[in-house]
C-alpha cells in the first residue's frame, strides 16, 4: 500500500516541481543580464556576435531538441506497432508526432525571430531552415495521408510506415544537409566560428540554466504526451 | 529472376496501353512550354535554368511514376501478384521498372532541355553525370515506396506530390546544388562531399524500401 500510494503521490507532486522548474527557466532566461564580466551568479557573459539575442537560445535550441526527441519517439512506437499490430503504439506515435509538429513550429518560429535580429531577415532559406521547412511538409504530409484513409488498422499500418521513411530522411535534413552547404547558421560549411555556441561561449552558469531548460521542456513533453495518449486510447475506445 | 518476368509483364502492358509513357511525354512537354512562356523574351540566370531542370523532372515524376502500383490495384491484380511473388521480388520488378521509365524520362527531359535553353551550359559533365545517374535512382526509389502507399490508401492521386515531396527534398535540394556546381565548373574533388550525400540517400531509402514493402503490401 504504501508503495502504492507514494506512486500516486510523485505522479502529482513531478507536475508542480515542472511547474516550478518551467517558471523558473522562463523567468532566468528572459530577465538575467547579460554584462560583460559576470560576476554574480545570476549574469550571462556577453557572447560577441550575439549580445542579448542569446536569451533566445533557451527556447530555441529546446524546442527544436524537443521536435526532433519526439519525432524519434513516434518513429520508435511505429516500428513497435508495424512489429505488434496493437492500435494503443499507435496512438502513441500519433500522439508524439502531433507535439513534434508543435514544437517544430514554435523552434521554426522563434529562430526566424532570432533570424530577424541576428541575420536581418525573418527568412532566408538558409540550409537549416529550409530542413525544418521540410521537417514540417514531411509531417504535415502524414497528417493528410491519416486524413485520407478510412480503415483504423490500414491507417495506422500506412502512417506508421511513411513516418518510419520519412524519418530516415530526418539525419540528412537535421544532421548533415546543414553542415555541408553554406549557411548563416553555426555549424555550416563556411562556419569560421566552428560550431554551435552551447560548448565553448556559456559560461557555467548560462550552461546550467541551458540544461535546466532542456530538462524542463522535455518533462512538459513527457507529460503532455501522456495526456494525449491517454485521450487517444479513450477516443479509440468509445469509437470501438 | 521472377521479378524480371514481372519487369517484362510491366513493359508489355505498357507497350499495349501506353498510359504513363504518353502522360509523361506531355507532361514533360507542357512543363517545359509553361516554363517558356512564362520567360518569354526576357534572359534568366544560368542558376534558374539548373532549378528548374530539376522542377520538371520532379513534377514530371509526380504525373507518371505512381502507375506502376495504382494500375494493379485498379484492375484488380494486386492479390493474383501476392499469390504469385514474394513482396520483395515485386518490389524490386516495380523498382525496375520505374527506373527505366525515370531514366528515359530524364533523358528525353535532358536533350529537349539543352536544345530549348541556351542557358543551360554544363562546364563540367561529370558531376552533372554522376548528379544525373545517383538523382535517377533516388527518384525512382522514393517514388516507388511512395507509390505502393499510395495504391493501398485507395489511390488517392492528390496525396501523391504531397507524399513525395518532403522524402525527395533532401534529394532534390543537393541535386539543384550540384548541378549549380557542373555549371561553374567546379572540380569533382570539391563536389565529392555532395555526390556522396546523393549514394547514401540512394542506399538508404532502397534499404528502407525493402524493409517496409512488407507491412505496406500485405492486406
Amino acid at each position: 500500500m504504501p508503495i502504492k500510494s507514494f506512486s500516486k503521490l510523485w505522479s502529482s507532486i513531478w507536475k508542480y516541481f515542472l511547474f516550478i522548474l518551467m517558471s523558473f527557466v522562463i523567468f532566468a532566461g528572459i530577465s538575467f543580464p547579460i554584462v560583460d564580466v559576470p560576476k554574480n551568479w545570476y549574469e550571462f557573459p556577453n557572447i560577441p556576435g550575439l549580445g542579448e539575442n542569446a536569451k533566445i537560445i533557451f527556447f530555441h535550441v529546446s524546442t527544436a531538441w524537443i521536435s526532433v526527441i519526439a519525432f524519434l519517439m513516434s518513429t520508435i512506437f511505429s516500428i513497435k506497432f508495424l512489429r505488434k499490430k496493437d492500435l494503443d503504439d499507435d496512438v502513441k506515435a500519433v500522439t508524439s508526432a502531433e507535439l513534434g509538429l508543435v514544437f517544430c513550429i514554435l523552434a521554426t518560429v522563434t529562430g526566424a525571430v532570432w533570424a530577424k535580429f541576428a541575420w536581418g531577415e525573418f527568412w532566408s532559406w538558409d540550409p537549416r531552415q529550409s530542413s525544418i521547412f521540410a521537417l514540417l511538409l514531411i509531417y504535415g504530409a502524414l497528417f493528410a495521408l491519416r486524413s485520407a484513409i478510412e480503415n483504423d488498422e490500414k491507417r495506422a499500418q500506412l502512417s506508421s510506415v511513411y513516418s518510419i521513411i520519412a524519418f530516415v530522411t530526418v539525419p540528412f535534413f537535421v544532421f548533415i544537409m546543414p553542415r555541408i552547404m553554406k549557411g548563416l547558421h553555426p555549424g555550416s560549411a563556411d562556419d569560421s566560428t566552428s560550431g554551435p555556441v552551447v560548448n565553448f561561449k556559456m559560461n557555467s552558469n548560462m550552461y546550467l540554466i541551458f540544461m535546466l531548460t532542456l530538462v524542463a521542456f522535455t518533462l512538459l513533453y513527457i507529460w503532455l504526451w501522456q495526456l494525449g495518449v491517454k485521450s487517444g486510447k479513450l477516443k479509440n475506445k468509445v469509437l470501438l | 529472376m521472377v521479378s524480371y518476368f514481372l519487369f517484362k509483364k510491366d513493359i508489355h502492358s505498357e507497350i499495349r496501353s501506353r498510359y504513363a509513357v504518353n502522360s509523361l511525354a506531355m507532361f514533360i512537354i507542357v512543363t517545359i512550354s509553361v516554363i517558356m512562356f512564362s520567360i518569354g523574351a526576357e534572359e534568366i540566370s544560368d542558376y534558374l535554368t539548373g532549378g528548374l531542370y530539376w522542377v520538371v523532372v520532379f513534377f514530371t515524376g509526380m504525373s507518371g511514376l505512381s502507375r506502376a502500383f495504382v494500375s494493379e490495384e485498379e484492375r484488380g491484380t494486386s492479390l493474383t501478384l501476392q499469390l504469385v511473388a514474394k513482396p520483395s521480388t515485386i518490389l524490386s520488378g516495380k523498382l525496375l521498372f520505374n527506373l527505366v521509365l525515370t531514366f528515359c524520362m530524364n533523358v528525353v527531359i535532358t536533350i529537349l532541355y539543352s536544345i530549348l535553353f541556351s542557358s543551360f551550359v554544363l562546364k563540367s559533365l561529370s558531376i552533372f553525370l554522376f548528379a544525373f545517374f545517383l538523382g535517377t535512382i533516388g527518384i525512382a526509389i522514393s517514388s516507388t515506396i511512395i507509390a505502393a502507399i499510395i495504391s493501398k490508401a485507395g489511390s488517392k492521386g492528390t496525396l501523391y506530390p504531397v507524399l513525395s515531396f518532403p522524402i525527395l527534398l533532401p534529394l532534390i535540394l543537393i541535386l539543384i546544388n550540384l548541378t549549380k556546381s557542373s555549371m561553374d565548373g567546379v572540380s569533382f574533388n570539391e563536389a565529392f562531399v555532395e555526390i556522396a550525400f546523393l549514394f547514401s540517400y540512394d542506399v538508404v531509402m532502397t534499404a528502407a524500401s525493402f524493409l517496409l514493402f512488407d507491412f505496406i503490401w500485405k492486406d
